[in-house]
């Protein structure tokens, strides 16, 4: 009886949780004249379009294509400089330790409008203007962080006597560190992942800010179909749905690690 | 258990201090420098000392921005955080479920935040909208988020409770996934209900995450700018002008570098007051459930 009360339950979330997106999709197969002539719950005169412009307008699929390249890089170093900062705070008691916690998460707090101005010219003085590294770089600012606040709960989670028992046995830490460690915690790494990833994609000022042509990433290029002439919302719609796709790749790929949780006794 | 004292930790947190502060602390000095200039051109500017400062906290648009703030901040924590929680309980623990349930709720998290705001224009036109057009036939409510400042705040809060919960959701769950089978097997083993065993099981191990969660939601909304600004464009009136498009509107809108300098590093500190606090409190919480 409970469990069935939870499925309907579940069951309309997700359903509220669809409409927007079966919205957007549903913008995203009409013209645009025909979004605003009027209400249809389904599209009639369903067109890909929107869709075929996108793809065929070098301008707007390479947004995807730098957007990719620059979260990518952004997922990757953000993991790898945080995973050890966050079993260094998870584990060791060290002069400052958690002053520099809190700093690292302060670095999330500043709001960005007046902030970007800075960034502009700092990565113009470093020559780093217009490139992928550039926006993947200033990512990093909130992703970091972000992602060391996280892993360390996850790792905080795993009783010390593994470590110990590890080290007793003979392991060095780093050998420890991949072999054991950071399968135990493959939830939290996928978790981590996939929060850098979002994160680094939908922000927008940094990333306008930093590039002009060669890096530019989809969310700055959809801001383009505010035009003189109006909005172009099934452009933009399509454009939206096009956003969504790496993302759900992306957790795909990282579920069964979110799901599978924590497994004891490896050791 | 004490943690290993070792400064030697520091070697592994050596490439991530390097990493941040590279993008942390110019801009910031930066933005101090403003704050205290008045610019009255490219390479051309007055020391001002602390005018900025005193002129923006007796700015009473400043305040009125900042208590809207608060509410919607309140607002947001208050209901997406027990609802995060309560979806992440009622999700499935294994079989296809799970991915369709994990891919799902990622959704609204992946699209860029202007484009959320452009979409929500057209959701809810009582028109040509499927919420507006379904609220006026179900209803028989005209919704109209560009006249009504409480339609325009229903609106704003329909669209970050459907975009945000989900990353409660996605916390919490990993969170539960973290708890080993033994402590659920010892919690029936003692007899306890469904509701003690989140009491004492699952909410104190979720202690992390949900910190993270709360701390997440409390700065992004306190931040929030582009999905206000595209929906309602703080209006009508004044109505959803928060302080982020209050911002925007002195330093870009009216080219005030130096008030709007000030203004984010006020707004900063606020932000930095507060999540303090409720690191603090919420760390302070976990520790008491342990005894």
């Amino acid at each position: 009886m409970r469990g069935k009360k939870k499925i309907i339950g579940l069951a309309f979330y997700f359903l509220l949780l669809a409409l927007p997106i079966y919205w957007m999709l549903n913008m995203s197969l009409r013209t645009n004249a025909d979004i605003l002539a009027s209400f249809a719950l389904f599209p009639t005169d369903a067109t890909l379009k929107n869709y075929i412009k996108i793809f065929t307008d070098a301008s707007w699929y390479m947004g995807y294509v730098n957007a990719m390249i620059y979260v990518a890089m952004n997922t990757v170093i953000s993991l790898s400089v945080a995973l050890p900062a966050a079993y260094a705070f998870s584990r060791y008691q060290f002069v400052g330790d958690k002053q520099m916690f809190f700093w690292l998460l302060t670095n999330r707090m500043a709001p960005a409008a007046v902030f970007a101005l800075p960034f502009f010219q700092l990565y113009s003085t470093v020559g780093l203007m217009d490139t992928h590294i550039a926006v993947a770089l200033s990512h990093c600012l909130f992703n970091v962080p972000l992602a060391v606040w996280i892993l360390e709960g996850f790792m905080s989670g795993i009783p010390r006597e593994i470590d110990e028992t590890a080290f007793i046995d003979g392991y060095s830490l780093p050998h420890f560190f991949i072999t054991v460690f950071i399968p135990l915690i493959r939830a939290g790494v996928g978790v981590t992942a996939f929060f850098c990833f979002m994160f680094s994609w939908v922000e927008l000022l940094l990333a306008r800010t930093l590039t002009v042509t060669n890096a530019k990433p989809i969310s700055a290029i959809m801001t383009r179909t505010i035009s003189a002439t109006g909005l172009d919302y099934g452009l933009l719609a399509a454009a939206g749905m096009l956003t969504i796709v790496p993302g759900a790749l992306v957790i795909w790929f990282v579920r069964n690690h979110m799901a599978k949780g924590f497994a004891l006794g490896r050791v | 258990m004490e943690k290993w004292p070792d400064n030697k930790a520091w070697l592994l947190v050596l490439p991530v201090f390097v990493i941040v502060a590279f993008s942390a602390i110019i801009p910031l000095l930066t933005v101090i420098n403003y704050s205290v200039q008045d610019i009255l051109a490219p390479g051309q500017s007055v020391f001002v000392g602390t005018d900025w400062f005193k002129e923006m906290l007796q700015d009473y648009r400043l305040h009125d921005a900042l208590w809207r703030q608060f509410l919607f901040s309140g607002l947001v924590l208050v209901i997406e955080m027990p609802l995060g929680i309560l979806i992440a309980l009622a999700l499935p623990k294994r079989g296809w479920g799970v991915s369709f349930s994990l891919v799902t709720l990622a959704l609204p998290l992946l699209i860029p935040w202007n484009t959320i705001g452009t979409i929500w224009i057209i959701f809810t036109r009582p028109d040509i909208g499927l919420l507006g057009h379904g609220i006026r036939s179900l209803l028989g409510i005209t919704f109209d988020h560009t006249a009504r400042p409480l339609d325009a705040w229903i609106t704003l809060m329909m669209m970050e409770v459907w975009h945000w919960t989900p990353l409660v959701a996605l916390l919490a769950y990993a969170g539960l996934r973290a708890i080993p089978e033994a402590y659920y097997q010892a919690a029936k083993i003692d007899g306890a209900s469904s509701w003690s065993t989140f009491l004492y099981v699952q909410l104190p191990k979720m202690r992390g995450v949900l910190t993270i969660a709360f701390l997440l939601r409390f700065m992004d909304s306190f931040l929030i700018y582009a999905e206000p600004f595209v929906l309602t464009g703080g209006g009508p009136g004044n109505s959803t002008t928060f302080l982020s498009i209050y911002l925007v509107k002195i330093a870009l809108g009216q080219f005030d570098l130096g008030p709007g300098a000030a203004f984010s590093l006020i707004y900063f500190a606020i932000v930095l007051l507060f999540s303090f606090i409720f690191y603090q409190a919420l760390q302070r919480v976990g520790r008491g459930e342990k005894v």
